[in-house]
C-alpha cells in the first residue's frame, strides 16, 4: 500500500514508441457491447463520468455502451450481488484492502497485463502498490485526493493564529479557538469513518507509517503502548473541548454548517469537502488548507490519499472492450479532464496529466508528491480489513464521546483482532 | 410410480374421472397449493437454510467453512449481541404502550361532533406516512443544536439533551418516534372495534349504575377483545421489526448502543462492512426463536378461539 509519486523515467524513450503504438491500435473501432456500472451518483461526478464515457463512445462509434449509475451508498452493498451474478464489464471501487474480499473470491479480473504495458507501467507507477494483491494488479485507479486540515483563515487571522507545524502549536491554536467560544474541529461521526481519519493521522504522526500498516495488517496488538500513546494524544484534544459537540449525531455533511457559520474553525477531511464549503459561500480567502502537523519529530510525515479505481469483474463478457476503456480512462488527457476543478476536483493518477489550477488541488499535489516521505496510506476503512474497520471505527467513536472507556474499547478491539486475522 | 400403471377398466356407470370422484376433498388442496408452495420456498426453507448457514463461516463470496457451533459461542460473549437483545426487550415492552394510548385516543374520537372525520384522519396521519419520514422528522426534532425539543427545553430552562447521541436515551428516543405511527394504528383498530360495541349492553350497564372507569373496564374493554388481540399482534410484530427507524435515525449508533437484533444481523452480514453471513444467520436464528414464542402464543390463542365457536 506504500507508493511514491516519483515515477521512474528509466527507459522511457525506448518504450514510448511502443506504448503510443499499442494505445492507438487498441482504442479504435471496438465493436460489441460494454456495460459499465458506476457509483458516481453525485451531480458533478456523474456529469464528469458521463461526458468521459460519451467521448469514448465517439471514438468507437460501433461500440454499444450501456452505463448504469447506482447511488453511492447503495452501490457498496449491491456490488456483491452484481459481481456474482450478471456482472457488468467495468465497475468502479476502491483500492487496497477494500478490494481484497472480491480479489480473494476471484470476482475481479487480473489486469497485470495492462500494467505491463509501458504507457501504464510508466505513468501510473505511483499507485501500483495500492492496486497490487499477491503480486498481481486487479484494476486501475482513476482519481485520488488528499486529506488534511481545512480551516477558516479569517477566524485564524482574527485570533492571530498561523498554520501550525508541530503538535504544540496545534494544541496552542486549539486552546485559543476554544477560548473564543468555538470548536477547533468540525466532525460528524454518525457514519463512523470520519473518526477513522483522525485515528489515521494521529497514529501516522505518533508512530509512523510502518507501524500504522502493521496495525492494519493485524501484526500489532491494539493494547500496545504505542497505540495507547496515539490515543493519549487524541485525548488531549478531546479534553480541551476541541471537537464539535454532539458529533455522533451528525454525518460529515451535517457538520459542514458549523464550519460555514464559524462555530468551528477547522475540519480534518478529504478534498471532497471543498466543493460543498464553497457552495455554502466560503471564498478561497476564507478557506485554507494545511498539512496535519508533526507530532513525533522522529517520524516521517505520511498522508492519507484514498484512491478510487476501475475493475473488470471476472464474470464480464466483453473483457477486451473493458480493457480498452480502462486504458482510455487512465490516459493523460482524460485524467486531466475528469480530475479538473469543475469535474471531480481531485488529483489525476497519470504522471503526465496536469493538475488543475485550483488552490487546494495544488496544495494537495505538492504535499503528496514532495512532503510525504513516510508513505501514503489509503484510508482507515480501506487499509484495515472490512470487519476490523467496522469494529474499530465504532470503538473510535465511543472513545471520542467517552474517553474514559479506552481500556474496555482496546480490549474489545484486541479480541476482534484475534478473530479476524487468522 | 404405481399411479402410472394402466388401471383396470372400470364398468360403465363408474366412468367418472379420478378428480371427479374426489372433487370435494381435492379441490381445497388445489387452491392451497400455490400459497403453500410459495410459503414453503420463501418462508419455511429459508428458516432451515438460516439454521444451516449459522454453522458456517462465510463471507458471502468465497468458500463456506464449517465451524459447528462456534458462531453461537461467539454470540454468547459478544457484548454487542447483549446490547441488541436488551434493546429488543425494551422495544417489546415499551411498544405495547401504543395499545392503551390507541384505545384512549379512539375513545376520545368516538363521538359525533362536526368535523370528527377530519380529526380522525389527522390522528391517523402518522401511520400513513412512511417510517423513513417519521424517522427523519424525529431526527430533526431531537437535533441537539437546532431541534425543536431542545428549543422547548431551553425555554423551560433545562439543558440541551442530545437524545440520539446519548447511549442512555437513544433507544427510548427511537421508540417514542415509533410509538407515534403505532398508536395511530392501534387507534384505528379500536375505532372499528368501538363500532361493534353493543349499545344495549352499554344501556343495561348504565341502568345498573356503571360509569367511568368501571364502565370502560368491565363493559367496553371485554367487548373490544378481538381488536385488542389484533392490536397486540401488530404491535409485537412492529416492535420486532423495528429496523427502518433505527437505520434512519441513528444507524445503530452511537457506538452500536441503539441496535436491535434485526439491525445487528443486517450490519454483520449485509451492510457495507459486513461479510459474516454465518454470524448473521446465528443472530437470525436467535431472533427467530424469540419470535417463535410469540408466534406459538398467537397460533394457540387463535386455535382456542376456533375451538370455542
Amino acid at each position: 500500500m506504500r507508493f511514491t509519486y516519483r515515477a521512474s523515467i528509466a527507459a522511457l524513450s525506448t518504450v514510448a514508441v511502443v506504448a503510443g503504438g499499442s494505445l492507438s491500435a487498441s482504442a479504435q473501432d471496438l465493436t460489441g457491447d460494454l456495460k459499465i456500472f458506476l457509483d458516481t451518483s453525485n451531480p458533478a461526478p456523474r456529469a464528469t463520468m458521463e461526458s468521459a464515457i460519451a467521448k469514448f463512445g465517439e471514438m468507437n462509434p460501433d461500440l454499444n455502451i450501456e452505463t448504469t449509475i447506482i447511488d453511492r451508498e447503495a452501490y457498496k452493498t449491491q456490488i456483491r450481488n452484481f459481481l456474482t451474478a450478471n456482472s457488468p464489464d467495468v465497475a468502479n471501487w476502491y483500492a487496497a484492502n477494500r478490494m481484497k474480499p472480491y480479489v480473494e473470491a476471484g470476482l475481479f479480473e487480473d489486469v497485470s497485463d495492462l500494467w505491463a504495458e509501458p504507457e501504464i507501467a510508466e505513468n501510473l507507477a505511483s499507485t501500483k502498490g495500492a492496486m497490487t494483491i499477491d503480486g498481481k494488479q486487479w484494476g486501475v485507479p482513476y482519481t485520488y485526493y488528499q486529506w488534511g486540515i481545512y480551516y477558516r483563515k479569517d477566524i485564524f487571522d482574527e485570533l492571530g493564529l498561523s498554520e501550525p507545524t508541530n503538535w504544540e502549536e496545534e494544541k496552542a491554536n486549539c486552546a485559543k479557538i476554544v477560548e473564543s467560544g468555538r470548536a477547533c474541529y468540525a466532525i460528524g461521526s454518525k457514519f463512523l469513518w470520519t473518526a477513522g481519519g483522525w485515528f489515521d493521522y494521529l497514529n501516522l504522526r505518533t508512530n509512523g507509517f510502518d507501524f500504522h500498516m502493521d496495525l492494519a495488517n493485524g501484526d500489532v496488538s491494539w493494547e500496545d503502548d504505542r497505540v495507547r500513546a496515539t490515543f493519549a494524544n487524541w485525548r488531549e484534544l478531546i479534553d480541551m473541548g476541541g471537537f464539535l459537540e454532539n458529533h455522533q449525531s451528525y454525518s460529515w455533511q451535517e457538520a459542514l454548517p458549523f464550519m460555514v457559520q464559524g462555530d468551528a474553525a477547522s475540519y480534518l477531511i478529504g478534498n471532497f469537502a471543498v466543493a460543498p464549503l464553497r457552495e455554502a459561500g466560503l471564498s478561497d480567502d476564507q478557506l485554507d488548507f494545511y498539512q496535519f502537523p508533526a507530532i513525533n519529530p522522529d517520524v516521517a510525515l505520511a498522508e492519507d490519499a484514498p484512491t478510487d479505481t476501475f475493475h473488470i469483474p471476472s464474470g464480464a463478457s466483453n473483457k477486451e472492450n473493458a480493457k480498452a476503456f480502462l486504458r482510455f480512462m487512465v490516459s493523460p488527457d482524460i485524467q486531466t479532464q475528469i480530475n479538473a476543478g469543475d469535474a471531480l476536483g481531485q488529483l489525476p493518477i497519470n504522471a503526465k496529466s496536469a493538475v488543475d489550477d485550483d488552490k487546494f488541488l495544488n496544495e494537495g499535489f505538492t504535499m503528496l508528491s514532495s512532503n510525504s516521505p513516510g508513505g501514503v496510506a489509503q484510508f482507515f476503512d480501506r487499509d484495515f480489513p472490512a470487519e476490523m474497520a467496522k469494529v474499530a471505527m465504532e470503538g473510535l467513536q465511543e472513545f471520542m464521546v467517552r474517553p474514559d472507556n479506552l481500556d474496555a474499547i482496546l480490549a474489545r478491539l484486541e479480541k476482534a483482532r484475534g478473530r479476524i486475522y487468522k | 410410480m404405481t399411479t402410472t400403471e394402466v388401471p383396470p377398466i372400470t364398468p360403465e356407470p363408474q366412468r367418472r374421472s379420478r378428480y371427479k370422484r374426489n372433487e370435494i376433498s381435492v379441490t381445497p388442496w388445489l387452491f392451497l397449493i400455490p400459497a403453500m408452495l410459495f410459503f414453503l420456498v420463501y418462508v419455511i426453507l429459508p428458516i432451515f437454510q438460516s439454521f444451516n448457514l449459522s454453522a458456517y463461516q462465510w463471507d458471502g463470496l468465497g468458500e463456506k467453512e464449517y465451524v459447528g457451533l462456534s458462531n453461537y459461542k461467539e454470540l454468547w460473549d459478544d457484548p454487542a449481541f447483549y446490547t441488541s437483545l436488551k434493546n429488543n426487550l425494551i422495544w417489546l415492552v415499551l411498544y405495547l404502550l401504543a395499545i392503551p394510548a390507541g384505545l384512549f385516543i379512539a375513545l376520545f374520537l368516538n363521538q359525533t361532533v362536526t368535523g370528527i372525520r377530519i380529526y380522525k384522519s389527522l390522528f391517523f396521519f402518522p401511520f400513513v406516512i412512511s417510517q423513513v419520514v417519521v424517522g427523519l422528522v424525529f431526527t430533526w426534532f431531537y437535533d441537539p443544536t437546532f431541534g425543536l425539543l431542545n428549543s422547548i427545553l431551553g425555554v423551560v430552562g433545562l439543558g440541551p439533551v442530545n437524545v440520539l447521541g446519548d447511549p442512555t436515551y437513544v433507544t427510548y428516543g427511537i421508540i417514542a418516534a415509533g410509538l407515534w405511527p403505532q398508536t395511530a394504528y392501534c387507534m384505528i383498530l379500536y375505532l372499528t372495534g368501538l363500532n361493534a360495541v353493543d349499545p344495549e349492553q352499554v344501556e343495561a350497564a348504565r341502568l345498573d349504575g356503571a360509569k367511568g372507569w368501571k364502565m370502560l373496564w368491565y363493559v367496553i374493554v371485554p367487548q373490544l377483545k378481538p381488536a385488542t388481540f389484533i392490536a397486540f399482534v401488530v404491535t409485537i410484530v412492529g416492535a420486532l421489526r423495528s429496523f427502518d427507524l433505527i437505520s434512519i435515525m441513528t444507524n445503530g449508533g452511537p457506538f452500536g448502543e441503539s441496535r436491535v437484533l434485526s439491525f445487528y444481523m443486517f450490519e454483520v452480514a449485509l451492510s457495507e462492512y459486513g461479510f459474516r453471513m454465518g454470524y448473521g444467520a446465528a443472530i437470525a436464528v436467535v431472533l427467530f426463536l424469540i419470535m417463535l414464542c410469540f408466534i406459538a402464543y398467537f397460533l394457540y390463542s387463535m386455535y382456542k378461539e376456533e375451538r370455542g365457536h
